[in-house]
Order: structure tokens, then sequence, then C-alpha cells
């Protein structure tokens, strides 16, 4: 069985190994198959040594460099803070007034607010801000809250009805579907809210709902429809809408109440970022 | 050359042991890879907050798992900087140590969801889901507007419960007994939550989550589902550092 001699053809030397009259040539392995080989042994050996490899009983080899990825990215998330240092030093130690008045520092925000919008925010107002129907465009001047400098900034860390602690928070009722009001009741305030807002509105029908509007809809939108911040109630006679214009959506929002939620992002973000993006924001809308 | 290779043929001429060894010689890369899991404390740390799922937020997940989210999605936020910089905390184990299969991954076409829970809002959810290019317009997921029809199942609801029991989630035969309760409690806004609350924690969502008070349907669970998902870990008290985290 074992019997090593030398192929008549090829003149190398078999492994001596036969299986039904089968012999195999013992060539020696390419060498540089067999020095990669090796080489893969010994690195394999280093990488013992250096980084977290072995199991062991009650814990694993930690290896010489002492490398941890908890430890690692930690480390890296300071270097990027290092980094920023000195901006966001800056923003931290400014009011938010303070930063709009300093060109270089309203740059800096403005940079940082965008970069955070496009990732967290577009999602709903759109990449640009536009909104959709739905999200609040946050480029015009029309504000369903506080459009002010503070306001934004107040919004974005309480966010609304998002449930968090002094989360800005009021509540359109669904009049048809909760059954406050009849269906002919709801068809006449939609003429009214059409007529309020100057487009084509029944004005028979809307001074039939206007008994019904005082009653039910001026302590939140206030006697003539111009709605009212303090409380996120929307301006009914500017043209703008967060659920459609036509009178199919209004009715629709009169009947069922749809009411948005902005999450709050002050667990997030930390408090430059969040000053930031109110900077951003306030920008955006015109700044006023 | 006579040495211990020279035997070879005592194993290669009986295939039985052959087999025996082969056999031994596999099973201590196994022994080596596997054994230490299951009593290395770093594999199995336990972290302040997580909790399984609720019956709602499992069937939920059934439903993710079902569509094949995890085609797209991830649940794995790397500890590496881009990714704690873009999506939060880096993932830790004990967040999937309920996840009955888990949902890791590397295979990012959507964004990664370990922590979506809470970023929007549900309406943001049905309409993303209804159509995904009405708030998204470069998006390339498909549709799932037919959740919002589908009358969610809860026949099964307990059996699902009892299931993962057998997989070590330590469901009390409290919470398999009154899983449909609690499943219908946790979608109504307006039913008493106090059971719900006691068996689960204070924190869970309680509310109609598909903006369709009188049907509870799948998208109720998918959106019960994702707004929990990676918000049980408080990680403004969580110490990355400290001597039981840091193994």
């Amino acid at each position: 069985m074992s019997k090593r001699e030398t192929d008549e053809i090829t003149g190398v030397e078999t492994t001596g190994h036969e299986w039904d009259g089968i012999k195999e040539l013992d060539n020696p392995l390419p060498r540089w198959w067999l020095w990669m080989f090796w080489a893969g042994v010994a690195y394999a050996i280093v990488y013992w040594v250096l980084m977290p490899a072995w199991p062991g009983v009650s814990g694993y080899t930690k290896g010489m460099m002492g490398h941890s990825d908890r430890a690692q990215v930690a480390q890296q998330l300071e270097a990027l803070q290092q980094v920023r240092g000195e901006g966001a030093a800056q923003l931290t130690n400014a009011t938010l007034q303070e930063i709009e008045a300093d060109p270089d520092l309203q740059q800096y925000a403005l940079a940082v607010g965008q970069s955070v919008f496009g990732d967290n925010c577009a999602t709903c107002h759109g990449i640009g801000g536009a909104g959709a129907k739905g999200y609040p465009n946050l480029l015009d001047d029309i504000w369903l809250w506080d459009g002010t400098l503070d306001g934004i900034h107040h919004t974005l860390q309480v966010g609304v009805r998002s449930g968090a602690e002094g989360a800005r928070f009021s509540k359109m009722p669904a009049f048809g579907r909760d059954q406050l009001l009849t269906s002919a009741q709801i068809n006449d305030l939609t003429e009214l809210v059409l007529v309020l807002s100057r487009q084509d509105g029944d004005r028979e029908a809307a001074d039939r709902a206007r008994p019904i509007f005082a009653e039910q809809c001026v302590s939140c939108h206030g006697p003539a429809g111009l709605g009212d911040q303090t409380q996120g109630a929307p301006n009914l006679t500017d043209g703008e809408w967060l659920y459609g214009a036509s009178r199919e959506e209004i009715r629709t929002q009169i009947w069922s109440g749809r009411n948005g939620v902005m999450p709050a992002w002050a667990g997030r973000f930390d408090d430059e970022t969040l000053k930031a993006l109110a900077v951003y924001v306030h920008a955006n809308a015109g700044g006023r | 050359m006579k040495t211990i290779w020279n035997k070879h043929v005592v194993l290669e001429r009986r295939s039985i042991l052959l087999t025996v060894a082969i056999l031994l010689v596999v099973s201590v890369g196994g022994l080596v890879e596997i054994a230490p899991l299951f009593y290395l404390e770093s594999t199995i740390e336990k972290v302040k907050g997580v909790r399984p799922y609720t019956p709602l937020e499992l069937a939920g997940r059934d439903i993710y798992i079902r569509e094949g989210c995890y085609n797209c999605h991830s649940q794995m936020i790397r500890p590496l900087r881009d990714e704690v910089e873009r999506y939060g905390h880096y993932s830790l184990a004990a967040e999937s140590m309920y996840d009955h299969p888990f949902q890791w991954g590397s295979k990012r076409t959507g964004p990664d969801l370990a922590r979506v829970g809470g970023k929007y809002s549900d309406d943001w959810h049905r309409d993303h889901l209804i159509d995904p290019r009405s708030v998204v317009p470069e998006s390339v997921m498909p549709p799932y507007a037919f959740l919002s029809g589908r009358e969610l199942e809860l026949d099964d609801v307990q059996a699902k419960l009892a299931a993962m029991t057998k997989v070590g989630v330590p469901y009390t035969q409290d919470m398999i007994d009154n899983a449909r309760t609690d499943l219908m409690t946790q979608a109504d806004p307006f039913a008493p939550a106090r059971d719900l609350k006691g068996r689960y924690g204070e924190a869970v969502l309680q509310r109609d989550f598909d903006g369709d008070p009188a049907r509870l349907t799948e998208m109720d669970a998918l959106i019960a589902y994702m707004q929990m998902l990676g918000t049980l870990v408080d990680f403004s008290t969580y110490e990355a550092e400290a001597p039981e985290n840091l193994r």
C-alpha cells in the first residue's frame, strides 16, 4: 500500500498510495501558495495576541491593544466633537438671537441645520421644507404655532401632540364622526369656510352655518376665522391649507378632524443642534 | 518515513471510524465558537427597560417579517461613527434579546429601522406605507396600502405568545391568557389600560395607530411595532463605559 515509486512518464515520485490501480503524483504545492498559507497562519497568531480573540471560562482574551468597538466609537464621536468644537461651543453659549445676529455664526448654524434637516425633517416637510398635504410648509411665514425664533425652538424641543411633556397640544374635533353635528350642518359649515377663505361657497348655506360657527368654532379659530397661534388653530382666511382647499377636503377635515403629530426632538438632538435647526427653519421661512 | 501520518490507513479504510473522527474534529470548532455564548456575560448582558413585545407589537412584527421588510431594512446600528451620527446610539445585544428571529443585517436598500420608533408620526407611517412617494419622492419602496384594508387576525394571538415562550421569551401565563384583551386595549385610546401597562410597563404606547378607529387592521399592528423600535432603553442613563456594560 505505502510504496513510493517514481512515475515513468513524468519522472515524479508518487505518494505511495494506490486505490484500485490509481496512483497519485507527489507534486509539491506551488511555493507562492505555501508562503501565503504560512503567512496567513502567522497573521492569525499575531492577531490573537493583539486583538480580542479567544473565549475562555469567565471571559475572553482582551488582546494587548485593548481594542473595543464601543470605546473606539466613543473616541471617534469625541474627536468629531473636537472638530466641531469651536462652532459648537459658540452655539451652546449664544442665544438664538445672538446666533442670528452674527453672520459667521449664523452661516455655521445654517450649515448644521441644513444637514440635520435633510436627515430628519425632510421626510415629512420635504427636502426644501415646502411640506405636503398634512405636513406644514415651512417656507412661508404662515405658522400654526408660534413662528418666532424662540417659538420654533420650543416646537422643535417638545413637538406637537407628541406625548412629550409640555408638548404643544390642540385638538380639532371630529364633528361628523363623533356625531357632534349633523351631516347637513357640516355641509353648511363647509360652505362658510369656503366663503371665509374667499372661495366659491354657497352664501345662503354659509349664513345658515354662522350660529354653528359661533358656537363650535370661534373658541379656537376666532370670530372672523383668523385662527389663534397660542392654540395652534389655523387661520381659515389665508388661503393656506394643511389638509387641502377643496370643498371635499375641507368637509373631510370638519367631519373627521385629523390632528397631525410632530415628534419631540429634545431627546434625539443635543442643544446646539436644536438651536442650529431653529435658526435654519426660521431663516428659511423669511426670518420674521 | 515511519511516522504517525502513515497510520492514516487505519482511519481511511474504516468508514464508521472515519465518520466518528470527523465528527470529533468538527465539534471542536463548534464548541469553541458556540459554547461560550451560553455563559459569557458580555453576550447575555441585561439592560434596563428591555421587555417582551406586547401582543399588538408582536402581531406587527409578524407582518413585518411576512412582508419581507428585512430584505431592505436592517435593525442593527453598528458601533461606527457615521451610523451613530445618523441613526442614534448603536444597538445593544439586549435590545433584540426577545427577537425570534432577529432582524439584524447589513443589506440596506432602505434606512436602518432599529431606532425608528418615535422619529415620525403615526400619520406619516400610514401615508408612507400607503404610498411611499407621497412623502418621500425619491423612495423606491413598494406601497403597502392593502395593510389598512386587512382586519388583524386575532384568533392566534395567544398561540403566538405561547410559541415565543418555547424559545425563551418570558411571557407569563397572565400575559398569554390576556393577550387578546391587551391587543385590543393597546389599539383603543379610550380603553382602560391599567392591566396592559401593569403587564408591559407604563411606557407602552396606547392609541389608534392607523387613524381608523372603527377597525383594527394590520396597519395598526405594524405601526405600533415600528413606533416602539429602539425606544425601550433610556440612553440618557445608560453608561456604555460602566463595568457591567464594558465587557
